[in-house]
């Protein structure tokens, strides 16, 4: 079974010369991931996508509509960025695009993630809820959660193949699923199925040289799987296939999936030719216990900043006391804003106090950050801030006309809502499709049909 | 002669493992390299722990012989994305590590 990744990231791009390579090799699944948890939570919270739009529909515009044509099979993991409702319906816009342009007949199964809290404080109930870090899971955190999903695995994928669509459109999705799915779901070894996705999730981030802009081949047979690019400048070697194996991974020799645990300490990894590199060997060990990961964000405020620069070494010296001064000021100053409603914090970027007691010329660029609980009380503490650190009048000062060199013009930067993880869980499940709502519809010549 | 992780290392990077997490490959040219900085006991659970303000315990250094190679993850002193974190993707963590002298 040949199966193509299009890239590591849907909108990140490829050469179109390797799709069409990738469309010579006559594969059976093409398949591409569309999020991740990379970008922080913001993407999660806010609903949008990290990558433009654009990009997404020129990536999808050259291969969905061939792929529809010759009846291969297309698997989107991970929707808009983040997989919840409204990245799927985000993607699904685009892709009604595309299928209205090119007056395109096929069948898809839209598969949504999203949880609701109410699943999930039943589970925080029943003891089902495991932590995976220091990020504690209370009542509270999933009562203010204003998302939450679960990564899902092959199941729900496998049954929208089953079903016999085209194009599978997945919310959060595991994404080693999106690639496991068709090669389980025919038959293949687990373990080779899963750990070939894994190394085939970033495009040919396995690759020399490596890039997760282009497209790449994973061939599993029954005890083996090749690993191909289909660029040609590209060549996949034994150091790269296996480095790529423990990437963003905690342990190199077991990847953790909700079907159970891929042990690679048998893994063996093999040059085929300059090109091509076969693996063997690894195996899945399945779970006793299933789970799925949870995802959720909650808000935290709205964030303004304001960049500047500062030259003048006795200022760097004193931007540490001249920043205590000022929150002091703000709370002299802003009384009517309590000093729960924001947070601020400054960041330094350049040489360090050590460096400039030292001797070291340089400057360092400072950002003064706010977040508030309204835009109103952000922008209040920031301009404050801001004015307070230009004119502050530390001991010793020489440069009393200002201490902050501005590059912008309004100075303050209003930013949009900040949000923060508030689950990143194991979730026990009885039935891994427990979190998975797939609804099903079709196009006929570009019209949708029910 | 005593050379700093950098300059023996062909491949030193940091990354987000999920958002609670970051970890480290460590990637050699040669077996020999690798076991030299192992058997050096420079890199071991209290240096990173102590580099990196987590405790011992939860420093998890596993090497992977495949690619001469080893696996550093601690879990994060700030949640990718918090108010204190100035790292979000977790990629540019490494250079603690960079500095230290094998001899």
């Amino acid at each position: 079974m040949k199966i193509i990744v299009l890239n590591g990231l849907l909108g990140y791009g490829y050469t179109e010369e390797a799709l069409e390579n990738a469309f010579l090799q006559n594969p059976d699944v093409i398949g591409v991931d569309a999020g991740s948890t990379d970008p922080g939570p913001y993407y999660l919270g806010s609903g949008t996508s990290f990558t433009d739009r654009n990009a997404v529909k020129r990536d999808l515009e050259l291969a969905l509509p061939r792929a529809v044509k010759n009846r291969i099979p297309f698997i989107i993991g991970t929707a808009g960025g983040a997989g919840a409702q409204e990245h799927v319906e985000w993607l699904c816009k685009i892709i009604d695009e595309i299928a209205v342009k090119e007056k395109l007949t096929y069948k898809f199964a839209t598969i949504y993630s999203d949880v609701s809290t109410e699943y999930v404080l039943d589970k925080l109930k029943n003891g089902k809820l495991k932590a995976m870090g220091r990020l504690e899971a209370t009542e509270q955190t999933i009562n203010q959660s204003n998302k939450i999903v679960a990564q899902l695995s092959i199941e729900p994928v496998i049954a929208a193949l089953d079903a016999g669509v085209d194009v599978v459109i997945c919310g959060r999705l595991c994404d080693t699923a999106i690639y496991a799915a068709p090669a389980i779901r025919a038959g293949y070894d687990p373990g080779l199925a899963f750990h070939m996705a894994k190394i085939m999730e970033c495009g040919s981030m396995c690759c020399e040289p490596l890039s997760a802009s282009d497209v790449l081949m994973g061939e599993i047979e029954d005890t083996e799987f090749t690993l191909t690019p289909m660029n040609p400048i590209r060549r996949c070697t034994i150091s790269r296939v296996a480095a790529h194996t423990m990437y963003e991974q905690v342990n190199p020799y077991y990847i953790y999936e909700p079907d159970g645990v891929i042990d690679l300490k048998n893994s063996w990894y093999e040059q085929l030719d300059e090109r091509r590199v076969r693996v063997s060997g690894s195996v899945l060990q399945p779970a006793v216990q299933k789970t799925l990961k949870l995802e959720g964000t909650r808000l935290v405020g709205y964030r303004t900043i304001s960049i500047a620069g500062i030259n003048d070494h006795n200022t760097i010296l004193h931007v540490d006391e001249m920043f205590l001064g000022v929150k002091e000021f703000i709370v002299k100053n802003l009384g009517d804003i309590a000093v729960e409603d924001y947070s601020i914090n400054l960041r330094k970027y350049g040489v360090t106090d050590q460096d400039v007691e030292n001797g070291c010329e340089g400057n360092i660029g400072i950002v003064i950050d706010v977040v508030g609980k309204t835009k109103e009380i952000s922008a209040a503490v920031c301009a404050v801030a801001r004015s307070r650190m230009l004119h502050y009048d530390y001991s010793g000062r020489k440069s009393t006309a200002g201490n902050l060199a501005f590059p912008y013009s309004p100075s303050d930067i209003k930013m949009s809502a900040v949000y923060a993880f508030s689950l990143y869980h194991l979730c026990e499940v009885d039935d891994t499709m427990e979190c998975a709502n797939i609804v099903y519809g079709g196009y006929c010549d570009g019209k949708k049909t029910d | 002669m005593a050379r700093k992780l950098i300059d023996i290392a062909r491949i030193l990077r940091s990354k987000n493992a999920g958002p609670l997490y970051v970890t480290f490959d460590i990637m050699f040219d040669t077996r020999k390299e690798l076991e030299q900085v192992l058997s050096s006991d420079r890199v071991n659970q209290r240096v990173i722990a102590d580099l990196y303000g987590v405790n011992p315990e939860d420093v998890s250094i596993i090497p992977y012989m495949v690619v001469n190679a080893f696996k550093i993850t601690i879990p994060r002193n700030y949640i990718s994305g918090d108010l204190q974190d100035d790292d979000i993707y977790g990629c540019q963590q490494h250079l603690k590590l960079a500095n230290i002298v094998i001899p």
